[in-house]
């Protein structure tokens, strides 16, 4: 009788690991905002979706998108997992707790969470290093601008988002040292009424490039009008501005996602740690256009360093606000105080929150 | 042929009672023709969003969830709609609700649970009294229109509470991103499933219903508030104080629009961030109307709201469709409720050919 009901078990194990390999991965994806923003969560879902085209059949795809980063996420999250997918990418820095609580309740599944620092057995994390678009954004700005004073669109004062202004400006003063920066906070990712009202501002404040670190085209459409530069967020915004955009930073998943994946379906995924820049293909320089050649020969010479590793965006000497030499010639800032970024380096008229 | 739309001499009581079930089972058959419309199976689709909420114990679990802040700030609501005071700025004493208690379990930290938590809800419902308390002495003091002051209030919290998870409050320990720590256990709020997230909320919000319930038509306070609403000058004769009555209402569901934001950051976030509301605030006024400013009518009106959130977000997962869907699906059902209301009190007519026409054949 023991011997029958082991034999029934290992059928019944075999069965299911049969069974397991028929079936696709299932995957899912938790979006911030509208996979219609041309943004973050645009690029998040075109990622997605080349996980469909590489893998056809063998992977099932679900998203939830404009998911607020409030009390809902943790039930969005968990519904996820509980509709029995394997992997789930959530993709905003606000799920960063919720995730964490559905990865204890659902060991079996393996979660991922872009751009926060809490991991587990079963939740990974992975970022873009989109800072070294951005300092070379900085170099085209210094070159090209004719007013010295660049207009930059910001959502909400986190490290990301200060890190990139930093870079940018530590890129554009390499070129220019007169150049100044004028900032306005939206307060919002995707808001596309208040980014145009702000670009607007910016422009009509004597700015001739515009910077955003927002999700929707709108200033891109606001500098095309206005006949201002301008430089795309997140996907290349050209068809909104063909004569404004510069180049864009692109945030391309594709690859890093394809990998998980594929590595789910080995069963050889682990939780990891992810920060990818140029090197790795998660940031991508859109086509440089609408600059003279010598312009776009130091943006790709830049580009080169930056990928090669010769040139880091946070090498020394840099100087904050308050004119203190915070890192040394022959240094570089570290992973965790970029992570981590609350100030300003020197040259930039804003303050942060304390 | 010629609309006319009169008044009813008596208007209907069991069709007050029917109108938002009309209402409701008109919206699921507009959500038949609209599913049946973009090529999908109608009856799934209605099944998903409107059933399947309530099939499973998770899922149910998950309605009562975010249907207790709507039910709580919906009863103080009715109170403050059925005495003609516009509480519009309910988000902003639900925000200040969640920064005061908030603020106080982020100051106590460790301790007994049975001294903590007690401090943390007090300390919201205070909160949120407090910032309710000022379009209140406005209106009763400099007769200030409340509908402009609480809502725009509710802005002044919300940027209190960015600039409190921005700046001061926020995690040290957290790479300086928006948020506070997360709340010691003593000043979280008991879960009341083993796997789930029901709290001691939606308990809070069944009793303010039963509280309502009883002491609405029971009670003298309940009377002055039921005639200042529907007829002033009898109130104003009967010697009932105006603003008295004003204060009351106001407090009082400022009150509760503060308990249900303490016990939502520390019942299902157990923390603050920058966003701690989907607009519970704004979705609980139309929730007050949907259950006809009638306590028990609020409870089933929270859970109906909730369900087809949490319907929406399953039909967006099962079957693709966007997160549009739900909110046409919302708007749908408020023009058939008020659609429906509408007939209640008016009936239409068709009346024949006007007399003008008659005159230009004589001329």
């Amino acid at each position: 009788m023991k011997r029958l009901m082991m034999a029934a078990a290992v059928l019944a194990l075999g069965l299911s690991a049969a069974s397991a390999q028929d079936e696709p991965t299932k995957v899912g994806f938790v979006y911030v905002g509208p996979v219609g923003d041309f943004g973050w969560s645009y690029q998040h879902d075109q990622g997605r979706l080349a996980l469909e085209e590489a893998f056809g059949d063998k992977v099932e795809t679900t998203y939830v998108e404009n998911v607020s980063e409030g009390p809902d996420a943790e039930r969005v999250i968990r519904q996820l997992a509980a509709d029995g997918n394997d992997l789930v990418f959530t993709t905003s820095f606000g799920f960063m707790n919720p995730t964490e609580k559905v990865a204890r309740r659902f060991p079996d599944v393996k979660f991922e969470h872009a751009t926060g620092y809490k991991r587990a057995d079963n939740l990974a994390t992975y970022a873009a290093r989109f800072y070294e678009g951005r300092y070379i954004i900085g170099k085209i700005a210094g070159r090209m601008t004719e007013t010295n004073t660049i207009g930059y669109i910001v959502s909400f004062p986190i490290p990301e988002v200060v890190r990139g202004i930093n870079a940018f400006m530590l890129g554009a003063q390499s070129v220019n040292p007169d150049i100044q920066v004028k900032i306005i906070w939206v307060n919002s990712w995707f808001d596309p009424g208040k980014e145009a009202d702000a670009a607007k501002a910016l422009i009509d404040q004597g700015a001739d490039i515009l910077v955003q670190h927002t999700d929707s085209p709108a200033p891109m459409q606001v500098a095309e009008q206005r006949g201002v530069y301008a430089f795309g967020q997140a996907s290349d915004m050209k068809e909104f501005g063909p004569n404004a955009q510069l180049t864009s930073i692109v945030d391309d998943w594709s690859q890093y996602y394809k990998e998980r994946v594929q590595a789910v379906m080995d069963g050889t995924w682990e939780s990891t740690d992810t920060w990818g820049g140029l090197d790795a293909g998660m940031v991508v320089m859109a086509e440089y256009r609408n600059m003279p050649d010598d312009v776009k020969q130091m943006a790709e010479e830049t580009e080169a360093a930056i990928r090669s590793g010769e040139l880091h965006p946070f090498a020394g000497p840099i100087t904050n606000q308050a004119g203190e030499v915070v890192v040394a010639e022959g240094e570089v800032v570290s992973d965790e105080d970029l992570l981590s970024m609350n100030w300003y380096v020197q040259g930039i008229d804003d303050k942060l929150p304390q | 042929m010629r609309l006319e739309v009169t008044r009813r001499a008596a208007p209907s009581k069991a069709m007050a009672f029917l109108s938002p079930v009309i209402a409701i089972a008109l919206t699921v058959f507009a959500g038949l023709l609209i599913f049946a419309a973009a090529g999908l199976d109608p009856l799934r689709a209605v099944h998903l969003y409107f059933v399947s909420p309530f099939t499973s114990l998770y899922s149910l679990q998950e309605v009562l969830v975010k249907a207790s802040p709507l039910v709580l700030i919906g009863v103080g609501l009715s109170l403050c709609f059925r005495a003609n005071v516009w509480n519009i700025g309910a988000e902003g004493q639900y925000t200040l609700g969640a920064v005061c208690g908030g603020g106080v379990a982020l100051a106590i930290g460790e301790g007994s649970p049975f001294l903590v938590l007690p401090c943390v809800i007090a300390a919201g419902i205070l909160g949120g009294l407090a910032w309710a308390a000022i379009p209140a002495l406005l209106k009763t003091v400099f007769r200030a229109n409340e509908i402009l002051t609480s809502l725009m209030l509710t802005y002044v919290a919300l940027y209190l509470l960015d600039y409190l998870v921005r700046g001061p409050w926020r995690d040290p320990m957290g790479f300086n991103f928006p948020q506070s720590a997360l709340f010691e256990p003593a000043a979280t709020l008991p879960v009341l499933t083993s796997d789930g997230r029901l709290h001691l909320g939606v308990a809070f919000a069944v009793l303010a219903v039963a509280i309502a319930a009883v002491a609405l038509p029971a009670t003298l306070r309940g009377f002055s508030i039921r005639v200042a609403g529907s007829a002033p000058k009898a109130a104003r004769f009967a010697g009932f104080s105006q603003s008295g009555t004003v204060l009351f209402v106001f407090l009082t569901s400022g009150a509760l629009a503060g308990l249900a934001g303490v016990a939502e950051v520390t019942g299902t976030l157990q923390q603050l961030l920058p966003e701690i509301s989907p607009g519970y605030g704004f979705t609980a006024i139309i929730v007050a109307f949907l259950g006809r400013l009638n306590p028990v009518g609020i409870l089933f009106a929270g859970v109906v709201l909730s369900a087809s959130y949490i319907g929406g977000e399953v039909a967006q997962l099962r079957l693709g469709l966007p997160v549009e869907v739900a909110m046409v699906f919302q708007g749908i059902l408020l023009f058939f409720l008020l659609a429906c209301d509408s007939l209640i009190h008016h009936r239409i007519a068709f009346r024949r050919a006007a007399p003008r026409t008659e005159a230009r054949h004589v001329g």
